[in-house]
């Protein structure tokens, strides 16, 4: 009984926080992964492209709100996603056309487009401020649970409760199927099959006959796309503020790094290796090790290695190992 | 005809700090140009890193936090009872931490490759882990138990705050070399990247280790550098007082006015020392040696120098000297806040200083570090008076209220258009790289 | 004489100020296989790319089938017939061997890709044994199999190799040659440069000997092979 206590923690503590956190970052980190492979820079602008998405997911969802209009249990947000999605794709496609596409054109040096990243990144941070303000929005509504904590504990017995949120059912369901989507989409189709050809060997794409713009487009559409879905999936599950998205830059960065850049089975795969690593490490452990010793022999102490303010430091902890010991990543990547 | 425009560039930035003064206030103006004058000294310190070796860093502000740092360490008056309730034990905390981390450099030198040596590695690394926070823990738990609400931090040395400028710079030197030890010679957004993280990590410490700084509860009433005076010391001193009643003037703002002159004096001796060094050492066979490998470091390796250790040199004197300006900073305004380190303020528009002037180029970053240091802080009192008048017209309600909010958002917004246009249109700069 | 099916003619160019090639001259006949050898630094490698278009020219012309191309980018080339193989990064290696040929047919938009890539893999078998693996994870001589392939995958009038044999084994550079021979049979011409001279010069229908950037000898493989002068000074006697 008192395994499958500690078993129920487990789960309800890393597991399942773990999988939406890492579903989340995945569809993040894949369009770094996609925008490195095919402009071959590391997008800083990438974070609030996420934030920017969501704002008009958000603007959606209350004037949806406001006409009645809901998704019934689901959140209304998901009915606003499709004109947030167009919104950011809108706005990815006129910031290539003002901005990146000099640089391809003079053939600029990937760190110049770096530093040109940071300033969308500025004009993005501003307008997300600007149009929604800097403080804590909330747009969730629907059911709040998916298994609610209490019935699990009538059902099973069990003193410990298991809680699956909405939001994080829906965060897993949503990167599955945007992943089966786009992992068909890149083996699968012809347009899917010249972007992986640019990303391999661009040269060799110009002579094929392949159109650059018409690649580097796709990759945009993609990633505005997956940036918006993953922006609106955490801020549903953690709430939205224009910042943090910031801070997500660094665990999407090592995810894409830890996967090999321009990977995105290996972006995939880093951002879950990220997102467990952060949970275990910045979790307090002295629940789930009650169940399994003496709870005497514990003591005062938490059992928790690193505060959660330290989340960074686990992504930073994994980027450095990644880039001491193998930085092409696992897949091998630029 | 260069050098006139240059000068004409430099006259119309003086003109702006001048009007500042007429039409705003003095004190106001002298406070804007002391801190673009140490925006300035970081700007030579990115320039050092970007213009010299074309090295990007978004960590400027970890290098300025640990700036602070220093001055804090060095300067602050000392908690004896705090220090004795656990300082040592801290200390020893880390100095354990350090030995375990150079163990596992040597035993990974040592094992054989293979499965087994990194299992035994992580292994051990996670044990010694456990022993590490098994001593901090009780160290820290002791130091911020003393006296929390005035306290609760293992205080400084006392020194003078001065001596801790070159703290600031070592201490910001010491980080820039494991950074760079680990992310240069790789791909260069990696560097971008994980200096981000480095930074992130330095101002999060700040925040949550009461023990080192007292946190987000703030550190005030640091002592001032030598030789610079209290301002309520000078308003009692008849030596200060005479001269300042025969000009007729008030000695209230005199004392205010000639603190910061007396800052500006300070760090414009620092920078103009700086820029010596830096235009001899450029002008050197160091220096064109190191924009020889900026410009083509596949050639340079191939003629048998060492890119990466002069990159990781680079890196660190860059660091170092944004180091020094973080604790000059914290020595003028007498107090740490951990939450005003943010990367916008300190790492990005350092960069849109160092661009907008000309990379490759001192003078430039001196031009941009002026000319941006006072458009930044000048929007502060210009942008919600111009949203005023611009919306004078409109009747009262939402949309104005929420256009007048914006006013303070705009800061970012422009931030990122000049860069890009900067960067779009004129890549080299005000003053180009010679 | 006739107008030859392609040729460049005169050409005087470089990358930067220097010029590379001065007052150069190269043709192909359809079917034909032209070589082009020299010295190292001869310019070889660069005569081949101003035919392709991958080097401004400042004087001179190229025709193709009569018609001037010199105003063409590479690619619009390469949709006039033409079909280049670069001398490295010419395979796209995290693809499989069938992607990359069917990534060189990206600008078909007929029907026949499908019986086109059969019949690369009748010319060379063990692309069709080895199609669904990634080409990057093919030996050297099995990678520049991929790589011609891939540029056949157009049904070009012309194909331009670019040291097609560089880093392969005696042996697997025999069978190379042997398959170049196929394809010209089948009436495609062939312009390509060579490090090998002797070996190429054997297979080639006509050679030239190009030193600084200028035509030495023009003449048929065979004639060149038996000129002591070329043998002295650039077959190694």
């Amino acid at each position: 009984m008192d395994i499958l206590n500690a078993l129920t923690a487990f789960l309800n503590f890393i597991v399942v926080p773990g999988l939406a956190y890492g579903s989340q970052l995945a569809l993040g980190a894949l369009g770094i992964t996609l925008i490195f492979g095919v402009l071959r820079f590391s997008n800083f602008a990438h974070g609030d492209t996420m934030a920017f998405g969501t704002a008009f997911v958000i603007l959606f969802t209350w004037w949806f709100q406001s006409m009645g209009i809901t998704a019934g249990p689901l959140p209304t947000a998901l009915l606003a996603l499709p004109f947030g999605i167009l919104a950011t794709i809108a706005m990815m496609l006129a910031t290539d056309r003002v901005v990146y596409r000099y640089y391809r054109q003079v053939r600029a040096k990937p760190i110049i487009l770096v530093i040109v990243s940071t300033g969308v990144m500025f004009v993005m941070n501003g307008l997300v401020r600007m149009i929604i303000g800097t403080s804590e929005q909330n747009f969730t509504d629907g059911a709040r649970m998916m298994l609610n904590p209490q019935d699990f504990k009538t059902w099973t017995g069990l003193a410990e409760p298991l809680a699956i949120k909405t939001t994080q059912a829906i965060s897993l369901a949503a990167a599955v199927i945007c992943c089966a989507l786009l992992f068909w989409f890149l083996q699968k189709t012809r347009t899917g099959k010249s972007m992986r050809a640019y990303s391999d060997n661009e040269d060799l794409a110009l002579l094929s006959g392949i159109s650059p713009e018409r690649v580097v487009m796709i990759t945009w559409i993609i990633a505005g796309t997956l940036a918006t879905i993953a922006g609106t999936l955490y801020g549903l599950d953690k709430s939205y503020r224009g910042v943090v998205y910031f801070s997500l830059l660094m665990p999407m960065f090592a995810a894409a790094i830890v996967g090999g850049l321009g990977s995105p089975l290996g972006a995939v795969v880093g951002s879950f290796i990220v997102a467990f690593s952060e949970l275990i490490v910045t979790s307090a452990w002295k629940k789930i090790l009650g169940y399994l010793v003496p709870p005497e022999w514990l003591g005062d102490g938490l059992y928790q290695a690193l505060s959660t303010d330290y989340k960074v430091a686990v992504s930073f902890g994994i980027l450095i190992i990644v880039l001491l010991f193998r930085p092409q990543g696992i897949y091998g990547g630029k | 005809m260069a050098r006139y425009r240059n000068l004409l560039l430099f006259a119309g930035v003086a003109l702006l700090f001048i009007l500042t003064g007429v039409f705003q206030s003095w004190n106001l103006s002298l406070n804007i140009l002391n801190l673009a004058l140490l925006s300035c000294i970081m700007a030579i310190g990115v320039n050092i890193q970007w213009g010299y070796a074309g090295l990007f860093s978004t960590g400027i502000v970890g290098s300025v936090a640990l700036g602070g740092l220093a001055v804090v360490l060095v300067s602050a008056n000392p908690v004896p009872a705090g220090w004795a309730a656990g300082g040592p034990r801290i200390f020893g905390a880390l100095a354990f931490g350090a030995a375990a981390i150079a163990v596992a450099v040597w035993l990974y030198n040592r094992l054989k490759p293979g499965t087994n040596r990194a299992l035994a590695l992580a292994l051990y690394l996670v044990v010694a882990f456990f022993i590490y926070r098994f001593i901090l823990d009780a160290g820290v738990l002791g130091v911020e138990a003393n006296n929390p609400a005035q306290a609760g931090n293992i205080g400084g040395l006392g020194l003078n705050s001065l001596l801790a400028w070159p703290v600031g710079a070592l201490l910001a030197a010491a980080a820039a070399w494991v950074i760079g030890k680990i992310a240069l010679g790789l791909r260069e957004d990696y560097l971008a990247i994980a200096t981000l993280g480095i930074a992130e990590i330095i101002v999060t410490v700040l925040r949550n280790e009461d023990w080192l700084a007292r946190g987000v509860k703030n550190l005030i009433d640091l002592p001032r550098p030598w030789p610079v005076p209290k301002e309520v010391d000078l308003q009692v001193n008849p030596a200060f007082l005479d001269p300042v009643a025969s000009l007729g003037l008030d000695p209230v703002t005199a004392s205010t006015i000639f603190v910061k002159l007396l800052y500006a004096t300070m760090f414009g001796l620092v920078l103009v020392l700086l820029v010596w060094g830096c235009e001899r050492a450029l002008n050197s066979p160091w220096g064109r040696m190191v924009r020889a490998i900026r410009d083509n470091e596949i050639s340079a390796a191939a003629m048998g120098k060492d890119v990466k250790f002069r990159h990781l040199q680079i890196f660190i004197i860059g660091s170092a000297v944004v180091g020094l300006a973080g604790a000059m900073m914290t020595s003028m305004e007498g107090q740490l806040t951990p939450p005003s380190y943010l990367p916008l303020r300190f790492t990005f528009l350092i960069w849109v200083m160092v661009i907008v002037g000309g990379s490759g180029n001192n003078w430039g970053s001196i031009l941009g570090g002026l000319l941006i240091g006072w458009l930044y802080l000048a929007v502060e009192f210009l942008g919600p008076q111009m949203m005023q008048i611009l919306t004078a017209g409109l009747p009262e309600g939402n949309l104005k209220d929420h256009l007048q909010d914006t006013a303070a958002q705009m800061r970012l917004l422009t931030l990122g258009v000049v860069l890009l246009v900067v960067l779009r249109f004129a890549p080299k700069g005000l003053i180009p790289e010679k | 004489m006739a107008e030859p099916f392609l040729i460049g003619e005169n050409m005087t160019g470089g990358y930067g100020a220097v010029d590379i090639l001065h007052d150069c001259t190269l043709s192909v006949e359809p079917g034909e296989i032209a070589v082009i050898v020299g010295p190292n630094g001869a310019g070889k490698s660069t005569a081949m790319k101003a035919v392709f278009g991958m080097l401004k020219l400042r004087q001179g012309s190229v025709r193709l089938g009569g018609e001037d191309i010199i105003g063409l980018t590479p690619q619009a080339r390469v949709r006039k017939g033409m079909g280049f193989v670069p001398q490295t990064h010419n395979i796209f290696t995290g693809m499989t061997v069938a992607e990359n040929l069917e990534m060189g047919a990206f600008i078909r938009a007929d029907g026949g890709i499908q019986t086109t890539m059969e019949q690369i893999y009748d010319l060379f078998p063990i692309l069709r044994q080895k199609r669904h693996q990634k080409a990057g994870e093919l030996s050297g001589g099995q990678r520049q199999q991929v790589a011609v392939g891939r540029a056949l995958m157009t049904q070009p009038r012309v194909l331009m190799l670019d040291e097609p044999t560089a880093g392969v084994s005696p042996i697997v550079m025999d069978e190379l040659f042997d398959r170049i021979i196929e394809i010209a049979r089948s009436g495609i011409s062939i312009l390509m440069v060579e490090q090998n001279a002797r070996q190429a010069l054997e297979i080639a229908d006509k050679g030239f000997v190009l030193v600084q950037g200028r035509n030495r000898y023009t003449d048929t493989g065979k004639a060149l092979l038996a000129d002591p002068e070329v043998r002295k000074s650039f077959l190694g006697g």
